[in-house]
């Protein structure tokens, strides 16, 4: 649910603009590696992720994403006077299947409930969600980080309804303390949502931010495969809230946690656990206590800031939401959809790794990038393993980094990959051309091929051409030419490279050389 | 009084079909007669004529022309002002829907229509069905066609004194605690609640979601089952409808026939608090369907005793959290909204200005019960009374056809009498609060005047899930001795109304 606007505004802005100069917490972080060598951090991860069914949770509207606002609402979803709501079969579907993928235990049976609070863009200021009852519960999943296969224990997921969406307009935040007025969507509202919640992850040390981070990536992965969401972080469509204690040791009992909210990248999961570890242990070391919270992620200033105390927790009043009768997934149906999974992501790290014979260490850095479905993907359109590897850890992980953004939102599809490689194989690009050409395709400027036409980025092979340039490059450097003639091949390169620079990096190196040699020997 | 208003819904019904009478005069007679006799009864809150007379138009062309309609069409009907039709204000007779017209029909509303009966009005009612008197209204209180100074019921008192007051022949209700059955017995009139899921509560502003259940009200019994099988049946748009086939009301109610028919009377629901008049006619009623061939034994419901203040948290609690969604943010009134307020202050005031005491109390006592911490005592504790309830019920029905008691322990009270004092008022609802926590079927059928205020009693027939039929058979064996030891129908000694005018 969007608790993650539910923040009392004004302390939010205040922490803020302390962390932002400099004083408050940001003064109390201690080094990370010092953090984490005298505290034992523990994770907990809530990941909301919308499905991708045509209607919403319990009425027939459309989810697709974007519309105009208010179009895509009815009684039902708008929480109009004696309107029902009724369960849409393909959503429980889809939770069923991804807490089989999880290795969840299916209820047998199991209900909705409401929680009970009031706020403007909750039409019928309660959700309908899952209490007590969640339909999967109690499963496990891995994550691998560093070669370390991390087991993650899953709580629960269970089905809830998305709320709508609040813009408030004026003032000086953004949010509705201080806006002159606000506009609410409700086109959101009754959206699928899955939220799914982990145990405490114990004994993950200094790696705990890269095992959130590979624990998101794989169940973006794997709820990609399953094909019941789009998983698109920056849509909200896969939405994580990051709760982080410390401990003196893991023989100690839990901490006090924060909730972190607003993490809505990979690379920000990472970030933000990272960063409330130095914070908490900062002020752990001052003589400082944790406070329970709610905690804003800052993608921009890379910080937390506090948000809601939980210590008096709201109370949601939860009970058995009295509109729907309960939910008895025959075990006939719960086997059938077993049959449907993907292949567990264990299994197809094994496969992957027979069938691309990447090194221990480049399948590493593979999934710490999180680059499996888009190699995967990018194998799938025709490049080999390795040159797919190799643009998405280079070209794409550093744009994607500069742009702070995940890989597959770098702007570049698999499909564009492969044909990026597939015109450096047949020869009418070089990769330095390539590189030029991921600007092209990331700036908009339409396929590898139509970027490689309109920027005039063709290899120059012409013999006629190149033999000018080279005979300038043989005349220029009378001494190198003598090593050449005197068995020092190797020494070529200095020619090819100053034929290169000549010819602006679009001249066929390996044509440059035989000519080199040619006209030497 | 226009012959017309005496006749019943399905002659009239009849004879609009063979073109005797045309639908148009009669929904005219019944706006006529509306207007003569509302200002003193006050059972609407809206009056649809303009549009009720377009629909009786349409509906006598399409007769003429020979086409198919409705086993109830051109026939006037009353909806309680708690079911949505679009176009029409509905406002739960709470001031905080002032202004808001629905954009949807509710499924009962959708299946009137389909079959060709012609909506006159919606009634007034306790404010969001909270009440047994209708004195909850926010719009002032429906009086009584039996004597004008006494409460017609609640929370449907409207539906069933425009009955009484033959404005129309048939109205629709919602029963969350007796709101069908409780009015129906202090008018004289028939009242049916429906098996929990047989009608749809699509389109009913929730009261009490697992409570509530919408159900015909009519002066005879073959009225309310010809309603009954309009009204009834599975809709996808609610989830505990129930995908089952509308039990044989229709045949029931023109059989009648209770030979051999085991009948229990609970033991629990009679004996102190029940006035003279309500026992004695209760028994006689029960003594006469013995010599129809009923065999009579009495049963014991222990756990009925615990349903009052079980009801008084399930139903509190659930209309707690049904009644959050009334915040001035979408829809209805909105107050305070003065450009500087915050959305909670406008919500608050709103609430603070629109709901009435009633209402607030019972958002207060649900939020309580729901609380964390007390949960278990409250909430939690009251859905096993619930389950012990239904079990009473399944034990009693695997002996008996049906049981029997009073509809309600007193004849009608004066208005005022009780408005102070919200126990004596939830007192009203002892009877008919165990069918809405098992969610069995359950009607009320009247059986003669008190000799003490000559005022009408009612007769409770209880029935398992899904045996509504059982209802209208016991009914029917009723009406069918009773108006004929009466000499007619009881509403004939409904006193001559003052017309107005």
């Amino acid at each position: 649910m969007s608790e993650s606007t539910r923040v009392d505004p004004v302390e939010a802005h205040l922490a803020l603009r302390q962390a932002q100069h400099g004083h408050g917490q940001a003064r109390d972080t201690v080094p990370y590696e010092e953090a984490v060598a005298a505290f034992d951090p523990v994770l907990g991860l809530e990941v909301h992720v919308e499905l991708n069914t045509a209607s919403k949770m319990f009425c027939g509207c459309s989810t697709t994403f974007g519309a105009e606002p208010n179009t895509q609402v009815c009684p039902t979803c708008l929480g109009l006077p004696g309107s029902l709501p009724v369960v849409n079969a393909l959503a429980v579907e889809s939770a069923i299947r991804i807490g089989l993928a999880l290795n969840c235990s299916i209820a047998d049976w199991c209900r909705f409930a409401r929680k009970n609070y009031f706020y403007p863009d909750m039409p019928k200021n309660y959700q309908i969600s899952q209490y007590d009852e969640p339909i999967a519960h109690d499963g496990w999943t891995e994550v691998v980080v560093d070669g370390d296969t991390s087991r993650i224990g899953i709580e629960r997921a269970h089905m809830e309804e998305d709320t709508g969406k609040s813009l408030h307009i004026g003032g000086a935040t953004g949010r509705i303390h201080g806006a002159d007025y606000s506009l609410l969507d409700y086109n959101r509202s009754g959206v699928p949502l899955i939220e799914i919640v982990t145990k405490p992850i114990e004994g993950t040390g200094a790696k705990a931010p890269q095992v959130a981070r590979g624990y998101v990536t794989m169940l973006r992965d794997l709820l990609r495969a399953l094909n019941v969401s789009n998983v698109r972080m920056e849509q909200g469509s896969l939405r994580c809230d990051v709760n982080v204690s410390l401990r003196p040791s893991a023989a100690d009992p839990l901490g006090t946690r924060t909730e972190t909210k607003n993490v809505n990248s990979l690379r920000s999961v990472e970030r933000a656990v990272r960063y409330e570890i130095s914070r908490q242990a900062g002020l752990l070391r001052g003589g400082g206590r944790i406070r329970q919270e709610t905690r804003h992620w800052h993608e921009d200033s890379g910080v937390t800031t506090s948000g809601r105390s939980k210590e008096t927790a709201e109370d949601y009043r939860y009970f058995p939401e009295p509109d729907l009768v309960p939910i008895a997934p025959s075990r006939k149906w719960v086997e059938e959809l077993r049959g449907t999974l993907p292949e567990p992501p264990a299994v197809r790290l094994k496969r992957v790794t027979s069938d691309w014979g990447f090194t221990d260490l480049e399948l590493r850095d593979v999934i710490s990038a999180g680059a499996l479905n888009a190699i995967e993907a990018t194998v799938a359109a025709g490049a080999s393993p390795q040159s797919a590897r190799k643009w998405w850890l280079t070209e794409v992980a550093r744009r994607a980094n500069e742009m702070g953004v995940d890989l597959e939102d770098a702007g570049v599809t698999p499909q564009q990959v492969a044909e990026i490689q597939a015109l450096v194989d047949n020869g009418t690009i070089n990769d330095k051309l390539a590189r030029q050409v991921f600007d092209g395709v990331i700036a908009g400027e339409g396929t590898p091929t139509e970027v490689v036409t309109q920027r005039g980025l063709t290899l120059v092979s012409d013999d006629k051409a190149l033999s000018v340039a080279v005979d300038e490059a043989l005349a220029a450097n009378p001494e190198i030419v003598e090593k050449i003639r005197a068995g020092k091949v190797q020494a070529a390169g200095a020619l090819i490279g100053q034929v290169m620079k000549a010819m602006r990096g679009q001249a066929d190196a390996a044509r440059v050389r035989a000519l080199i040699l040619q006209k030497l020997g | 009084m226009n012959e017309i208003l005496r006749t019943t819904a399905v002659e009239l019904a009849a004879k609009i079909k063979a073109r005797e009478l045309s639908s148009v005069e009669v929904i005219h007679a019944h706006l006529e007669r509306i207007a003569a006799v509302d200002p003193d009864v006050h059972a609407f809150l809206h009056i649809d004529g303009e549009r009720a007379l377009q629909t009786a138009t349409r509906i006598d062309t399409k007769i003429a022309h020979g086409e198919h309609v409705g086993p109830l069409a051109g026939v006037p009907l009353a909806l309680k002002d708690v079911l949505t039709y679009a176009g029409a204000p509905t406002t739960c007779g709470s001031k905080i829907l002032a202004g808001w017209i629905p954009p949807y029909d509710a499924t009962v509303t959708r299946r009137l229509l389909d079959a060709d009966v012609v909506i006159v009005g919606k009634t007034n009612m306790d404010e969001f069905a909270m009440g047994s008197s209708t004195e909850n209204s926010a719009f002032g209180p429906t009086h009584n066609p039996w004597a004008l100074d006494r409460i017609p019921g609640g929370s449907g008192g409207g539906s069933a004194a425009s009955l009484a007051a033959f404005e129309v022949p048939l109205a629709v209700g919602t029963d969350t605690g007796g709101s069908i059955r409780q009015p129906a017995s202090v008018t004289g009139t028939v009242g049916v609640k429906p098996t929990y899921g047989g009608t749809s509560r699509y389109g009913l502003v929730a009261l009490a979601s697992s409570l509530d259940q919408p159900g015909p009200c009519a002066r005879t019994v073959l009225d309310a089952a010809t309603l009954h099988a309009v009204i009834a049946g599975h809709d996808p748009l609610d989830s505990t409808s129930i995908d089952a086939p509308v039990p044989d009301v229709l045949g029931a109610a023109r059989s009648g026939d209770v030979a051999g028919m085991k009948i229990g009377v609970v033991t629990e629901l009679r004996g102190e608090g029940y006035a003279p008049g309500v026992e004695q006619r209760f028994g006689e009623a029960v003594e006469l369907l013995s010599t129809l061939g009923a065999e009579i034994i009495e049963v014991p419901c222990p756990h009925f005793v615990y349903a009052l203040p079980a009801y008084y948290l399930i139903l509190p609690a659930e209309c707690s959290s049904n009644l959050a969604k009334f915040d001035a943010m979408r829809f209805g009134l909105r107050v305070g909204d003065d450009g500087e307020a915050s959305a909670e202050q406008v919500m608050a005031a709103t609430r603070e200005a629109g709901f009435g005491a009633e209402v607030k109390r019972r958002i207060i006592i649900g939020t309580y019960a729901l609380s964390s911490g007390y949960y278990d005592a409250y909430y939690g504790q009251a859905q096993k009374v619930r389950t012990l309830i239904s079990r009473d019920f399944e034990r009693a029905f695997a002996t008996v056809d049906v049981l029997v008691s009073p509809s309600t322990p007193t004849t009608a009270f004066k208005i005022g009498e009780k408005v102070d004092d919200p126990l004596a008022m939830y007192l009203n609802d002892l009877c008919t609060i165990p069918s809405n926590l098992a969610g069995n079927a359950s009607a009320s059928f009247p059986v003669g005047l008190a000799p003490e205020d000559g005022l009408p009693v009612g007769l409770q027939v209880m029935a398992p899930p899904l045996a509504d039929d059982r209802l209208y058979r016991v009914g029917a064996a009723l009406e069918r001795t009773l108006v004929g030891q009466w000499g007619g129908s009881l509403l004939d000694r409904v006193p001559e109304l003052t017309v107005v005018g």
